[in-house]
């Protein structure tokens, strides 16, 4: 196995797929040969395969998408890219109304086979306009699949799977994950959404975690097994599908969970998670069930501000230690 | 221009095929069996047909809220439309979109929005396909005058334009968004001076004269298709009836709508028909009769089609 990054990862992801299948094409602001992309996912690229098929944009995220559908509904396989996850509120109408919903508006006429990747999550200090996590708006969309990726492994393969499917996939990043190295098959593979993964295995408590949440997960889980807890750590991978048998099957097991997700708390992700274990699985609980997550207020700027509203390691041990006694 | 004579009598048929789908509509409406909502074509038959004569049946439109009419000009069945529009199975989405959404995929049509202004970006979209895939398609993206004050007004054509994409942007501007009166909210007189923004040409045409539309419309799909580039068209136009529904149009001064129903597009198109001796008095009556019955079966077909099983509201949400 050979190590490269989550950013590097991805681009893989988009060169072979473009190499597989001409119908592949990019489009997005600054993803082109002068930059190749703000955090540099496209670069190289362009030049590769040229400009008509990595389309610098305008600054107009409500036609980068809405040409990201009208170009899918027939015959080709757009990538796009929104710069910061944030602005996808620019393009709110073209993902909610149009790419998840078309499919069944027309009874079934057109598929959307349309990929939006996007960077969420805080931890860079560039406050409320470029950090937040908003996974739960797509969430609630009805014709949207969402990918949460946390390693290099997962986000090459469940790339490709979000590039050769017919549904539209609001594909998450997050920005702290770009420059985080993991192992990396030489060969060709792809991950089927709706698997989660079970990042650690452990016996007293689950741990559900997305994107970078995972790492910090991880490490707490470190931390506490020191301490005699043995933490399980499931990442959904995807959102939509959720793996709800994975998720049930691990609390069963260890009769305790915690929800660990970056978004705000009210009406998050976290929000709903908690809920399928309430529905599936509230009879093998010997705990209540926590969930840590950001507090109800925008992302703040200043470095003290913003690392008090990040779940951090501490806060998931914390969760854990409430319930595990 | 001169058109042969089949092809005005087509022109012809398909206005008055509009013009009579949309009144049964109205009277179903009436008589309490379309859910919903409704946003009548009349009075707008000389836009959907005057540009969709210049089409191919590859080629594609898309189509907003008052969709009714685009649908019947690109050729879709009376029959299917009839039935979406009563939410019937046998309808184009299955019961699943209704009169503000029908799509035939098969003929091009590739749906209406009912967010105005939504269908430009995607319009631009299906242009960038033709243009990768390198065939010599061309899209029609229909819209009206309050879809120019949209930010995907701008966002759309700058990228259709910047990108040299083939498609032809028609605004309807029927003077009301709503009861949203243009002078209300647009200090420009015409839509179609906001072309000289991205570039392209921007040409206004009298909307209620289905040949000066087919004319202007014909310039700019043969330019699309030889990859020149987009073109904005407005023709000037008026609806017959109120937005939606049951909308008396109390906005409207009588005077004006007496004026735009003088100039009701069929009548004109006929007056001339009849002067350049296309049409005769017992062609008229035959073409008209054809049109009547073929509204009739449409109305058969959707009455008699059942509504789809209310399980059916499961499907068709992913591939």
């Amino acid at each position: 196995m050979r190590e490269i990054t989550y950013r590097e990862a991805l681009r893989e992801a988009l060169r072979e797929e473009m190499l597989r299948d001409k119908s592949v094409f990019l489009l997005g602001e600054d993803i082109g040969r002068y930059w190749g992309g703000a955090f540099g996912v496209t670069k190289g690229l362009a030049e590769e395969f040229g400009d008509e098929r990595v389309r610098d944009t305008p600054i107009s995220e409500s036609a980068i998408i809405g040409v990201g559908v009208g170009a899918a509904i027939i015959g080709m396989r757009p990538v796009a890219e929104i710069m910061f996850g944030d602005l996808s509120a620019l393009a709110m109408d073209q993902i909610a109304n149009q790419a998840a919903k078309l499919r069944y508006m027309f009874g079934g006429q057109a598929s959307v086979p349309l990929v939006v990747r996007t960077p969420f999550g805080a931890g860079v200090n560039i406050a409320a306009h470029h950090s937040q996590s908003l996974e739960a708006w797509f969430v609630h969309t009805p014709g949207l699949y969402v990918a949460v990726p946390s390693t290099p492994h997962d986000a090459k393969g469940l790339l490709k799977t979000a590039i050769r499917g017919s549904n539209p996939v609001f594909f998450v990043e997050h920005k702290l994950l770009y420059p985080v190295k993991g192992a990396i098959p030489e060969e060709e593979y792809t991950i089927p959404f709706g698997v989660a993964d079970v990042k650690r295995e452990g016996e007293d408590v689950t741990i559900f975690a997305t994107l970078y949440m995972v790492h910090k997960t991880l490490a707490a889980a470190e931390q506490l097994s020191k301490q005699g807890v043995s933490a399980e750590v499931i990442d959904p991978r995807t959102l939509v599908p959720l793996d709800k048998k994975s998720l049930v099957n691990s609390v069963k097991k260890t009769g305790r969970i915690v929800i660990v997700t970056e978004d705000c708390k009210t009406g998050g992700v976290s929000a709903e998670i908690a809920a399928v274990v309430a529905e599936e699985a509230l009879d093998y609980l010997d705990a209540p069930i926590r969930r840590v997550a950001e507090p109800d207020t925008p992302v703040p700027f200043s470095p003290p501000l913003e690392q008090f509203v990040i779940p951090n390691e501490k806060s998931i041990i914390k969760a854990v230690k409430e319930i595990v006694y | 221009m001169n058109l042969e004579r089949d092809r005005l009598l087509e022109m012809y048929r398909r206005m008055l095929q509009i013009r009579y789908f949309e009144e049964k509509v109205f009277e179903l409406y009436g008589q309490n069996l379309v859910p919903g909502t409704i946003h009548l074509y009349a009075g707008q038959e000389a836009v959907a047909v005057g540009v969709c004569a210049n089409l191919r049946n590859d080629d594609y439109i898309t189509s907003t809220h008052r969709g009714h009419g685009h649908c019947i000009a690109k050729g879709a069945e009376l029959g299917r439309v009839m039935a979406e529009i009563l939410g019937k199975k046998n309808g184009y989405c299955r019961g699943k979109g209704g009169s503000m959404h029908i799509a035939d995929f098969s003929r091009g049509m590739l749906g209406a929005t009912a967010v105005v202004g939504a269908g430009i970006p995607i319009a631009a979209g299906a242009g960038l396909s033709i243009k990768l895939r390198g065939t010599d398609q061309v899209v029609a993206c229909f819209f009206g005058e309050g879809a120019s004050n949209q930010g995907t007004f701008h966002e759309g054509i700058n990228i259709a334009a910047v990108w040299n994409l083939p498609v032809v942007f028609v605004c309807e501007n029927n003077l009301y968004a709503m009861g949203t009166r243009q002078t209300m909210v647009m200090k420009t007189a015409n839509v179609a001076d906001r072309a000289a923004a991205y570039d392209i040409p921007g040409v206004i045409v009298d909307g209620n004269d289905v040949l000066a539309v087919y004319e202007k419309a014909h310039e700019a799909v043969v330019r699309a298709r030889l990859g020149e580039g987009p073109t904005l068209i407005e023709c000037k136009t008026y609806r017959h009836k109120g937005h939606s529904r049951f909308d008396p149009a109390t906005y409207r001064p009588k005077d004006e709508v007496e004026e735009w129903l003088q100039k009701d597009p069929i009548t004109r198109f006929k007056k001339k028909l009849y002067e350049t001796e296309v049409l005769t008095v017992d062609e008229d009556e035959r073409i008209r009769q054809e049109a009547i019955t073929a509204v009739e079966d449409a109305v058969k077909f959707a009455m008699k089609s059942p509504y789809p099983e209310p399980e059916e509201a499961l499907e068709d949400v992913y591939a």
